[in-house]
């Protein structure tokens, strides 16, 4: 039988169930995506014509100088935000389902602030490259994720909330510690550190774009694989252990997948907020399924982080506005949005 | 339970001569301890035998005596304004700087130094106040404060999302604003209290004084209403009333220690739960034990602030955010977040 809303695929011994719908979804947000790429490329202190962005990105011979722009310049960043903004959303569609908690976001849950903490210590200690930062933001990463797991494990209660709590508390100590790290060095690398910190996409190259997109290309298929036995697993532990799933080796895989892929994002940008809480919210909305939406949600960040780009380049007054900063303030009203729609 | 109450009382005068000698230690440790380590002998004569042309004497009565006595006040207006916000929400967890009330605070004094040039901190003490009471009325709000005890969590969620939103926007202004905005706000956003002087020391006082009273009036109320709101009601009390004043007093004493020392998080958390471990529940004695302990833990933390990374100081906020953190940690952990 074939639930509603879906069909069903056959390839010889395969077969695929998919959702119209969500492949609607999934194209619009490509589009979108897409346009906002578009406009992106030819924006900045030297405007270029959509035809130009295409002549550049084709690295045609005649227009050198669009050529150079794009491909050097604004291709990385572009790419780094649409990489970033789409680890983000399907780390954050997987901690959502292993947290059952829409506020279970790798942000709330602190795992970003010790990426960061991973970072800072890097720049601030060992005066680290690219390379290396990113290497110890995941490591620091793993290691926050594993703490605020291992806390929050006990018995007592709260469930799924003692996790949220936990990590509060934790985000907080790490964010102290930052702080702390950032005086101890020397004031060069302390002002590469509050760069860091407050999440940026300027200056990017192709050193970014790499690590992130192998990341990316290793783990995201890793958690779409995972999809439906998390979707059984928020029905319980008991029924999903009937069904036949294997709850502890499918989380711990889930959760170091998404912790991976959040590490890496944050070593490539620094912290920004907002995305992986809300992307997957967001797409769940427009799609309407009651899968966990990985890819959906990869893609809503994506469009998300591609926006907010566009938002700080197009700041009215002159405003300086980090995408860190400009994240943050939009995912804390729409923390409080949340807590308001549980009242109906 | 008559005994057991009567019991902790009488453990009250202890730990009121425990906090005394804490805090006269941590005083004199205040003042011997810094970027320029002064001995004891020299502290002492700057009091007894005050040369004005002597720099030991000079750091000590200009820069450190302000400096402790400001970590002391604003220490336990954080402390009194986290045991009545434990009271009335009957949440364990509650405290000013968690629930935003402090970021609150903050976004206003920094928005009324942008737009309108403010210097002096009796200044923006007023916009201290306006913050802490619509961050704290929004807060309650949002996260159903007066029912906190049935949904603990949504009231601390409420205020993390606040505190983002909140830090967010003050990073933002300040980073927009001019150069001496930048200037004045840094070390402030922090929570430090090197060099406010003493007008910050007398504006706190006065909040203190003014916010501690009514608090202190309230605490026999607040003791009825912790069997819940309909027992407070059939024993002739007005909840919305007392609530009302309560958080009129959180405003006043979360707002003027914010605006003297910036948002400073964990010490409303932590000195409350020091002080129920020696008195129990009782508010009368729990207020100005709270006030005691948490002077003294924001003491301690500055003194730390001032060793741990020397030559450099790191705020004593920061350094309450560090050792605090585990705290509520262990608070989360350990108690089954029920009713308090």
């Amino acid at each position: 039988m074939i639930p509603a809303g879906q069909r069903l695929l056959r390839l010889g011994g395969c077969s695929l169930l998919w959702r119209p719908r969500t492949l609607a979804v999934g194209a619009v947000l490509l589009v979108v995506a897409g346009a906002l790429a578009l406009a992106l490329l030819g924006m900045g202190t030297i405007r270029l014509t959509p035809d130009r962005v295409l002549a550049g990105l084709m690295g045609s011979e005649d227009d050198g100088m669009a050529t150079r722009i794009v491909r050097l310049l604004r291709l990385p960043r572009l790419l780094t935000a649409a990489i970033v903004g789409a680890s983000l959303g399907a780390a954050g569609a997987a901690f959502q389902s292993i947290s059952r908690n829409a506020l279970g976001s790798p942000d709330v849950i602190g795992f970003t602030t010790g990426a960061a903490t991973g970072a800072i210590t890097g720049i601030v200690l060992f005066q680290t490259g690219p390379t290396e930062t990113a290497l110890a933001a995941v490591g620091a990463g793993l290691l926050t994720a594993f703490t605020v797991l291992a806390l929050a494990r006990q018995r007592g209660a709260g469930g799924g909330y003692r996790l949220i709590l936990i990590g509060i508390g934790c985000g907080a100590v790490l964010t102290g510690v930052n702080t702390m790290l950032m005086v101890k060095g020397g004031i060069d690398q302390a002002m590469a550190a509050q760069i860091w910190l407050a999440g940026s996409l300027t200056g990017r190259s192709w050193s970014h774009v790499g690590p992130a997109f192998v990341a990316m290309l290793l783990l995201l298929p890793v958690l779409v694989v995972n999809a439906r036995r998390l979707a059984l697993l928020e029905m319980g532990t008991d029924i999903a252990t009937g069904l036949g799933i294997h709850v502890g080796r499918t989380r711990m895989v889930a959760v170091l997948a998404a912790v991976g892929l959040t590490s890496v994002a944050t070593a490539s940008t620094g912290p920004i907020a907002f995305i992986a809480l809300a992307g997957p919210q967001i797409a769940r909305r427009l799609t309407r399924a009651p899968e966990v939406p990985i890819l959906t949600g990869a893609l809503t960040g994506a469009v998300l982080l591609l926006a907010a780009d566009l938002l700080g380049q197009v700041a009215p007054f002159r405003l300086t506005l980090p995408i860190g900063l400009t994240t943050g303030l939009l995912g804390g009203l729409y923390l409080m949005v949340v807590l308001l729609q549980r009242d109906r | 339970m008559t005994t057991g109450l009567a019991l902790a009382r009488s453990r009250a005068p202890l730990g009121y001569a425990v906090g005394l000698a804490a805090t006269v230690l941590l005083v004199l440790a205040s003042f011997a301890v810094g970027s320029r380590p002064i001995p004891l002998p020299e502290v002492a004569a700057a009091f007894a035998a005050y040369q004005p042309g002597n720099d030991l004497h000079l750091i000590v009565r200009e820069l450190r005596v302000p400096r402790a006595l400001l970590a002391i006040l604003v220490g336990a207006g954080l402390g009194m304004a986290g045991t009545v916000m434990q009271a009335v929400t009957r949440n364990p967890l509650a405290e000013p700087g968690l629930l935003g009330v402090n970021g609150g605070a903050a976004m206003a004094v920094v928005l009324g130094a942008a737009a309108f040039g403010l210097t002096a901190v009796t200044q923006f003490v007023w916009f201290g106040f306006l913050g802490a009471g619509l961050a704290g009325a929004a807060v309650f709000f949002l996260g159903r404060g007066h029912q906190s005890g049935a949904d603990p969590v949504r009231l601390l969620l409420a205020g993390a999302g606040l505190s983002i939103v909140l830090g967010a926007a003050v990073s933002l202004v300040i980073l927009n604003a001019g150069l001496e905005v930048l200037d004045t706000f840094r070390g402030w956003s922090a929570g430090s209290l090197e060099g406010r002087g003493m007008a910050a020391v007398w504006t706190m006082a006065v909040a203190l004084v003014i916010g501690g009273a009514l608090a202190l009036t309230l605490a026999p109320s607040l003791n009825a209403l912790a069997m819940g709101e309909s027992m407070g009601r059939a024993l002739g009390l007005h909840p919305q009333r007392i609530w009302g004043l309560a958080c009129l007093s959180v405003m006043i004493l979360a707002g003027a220690a914010t605006a003297t020392a910036g948002p400073i998080g964990f010490v409303g958390l932590v000195a409350p739960h020091m002080a129920r471990a020696v008195t129990g529940p009782d508010n009368r004695d729990l207020l100005p034990l709270s006030a005691l302990f948490a002077g003294c833990l924001l003491l301690t933390a500055d003194i730390i602030g001032r060793v741990i990374v020397a030559p450099d100081e790191l705020a004593a906020g920061i350094v309450a955010t560090i050792l605090g953190g585990p705290f509520f940690i262990y608070v989360v952990r350990r108690f089954r977040l029920a009713r308090l």
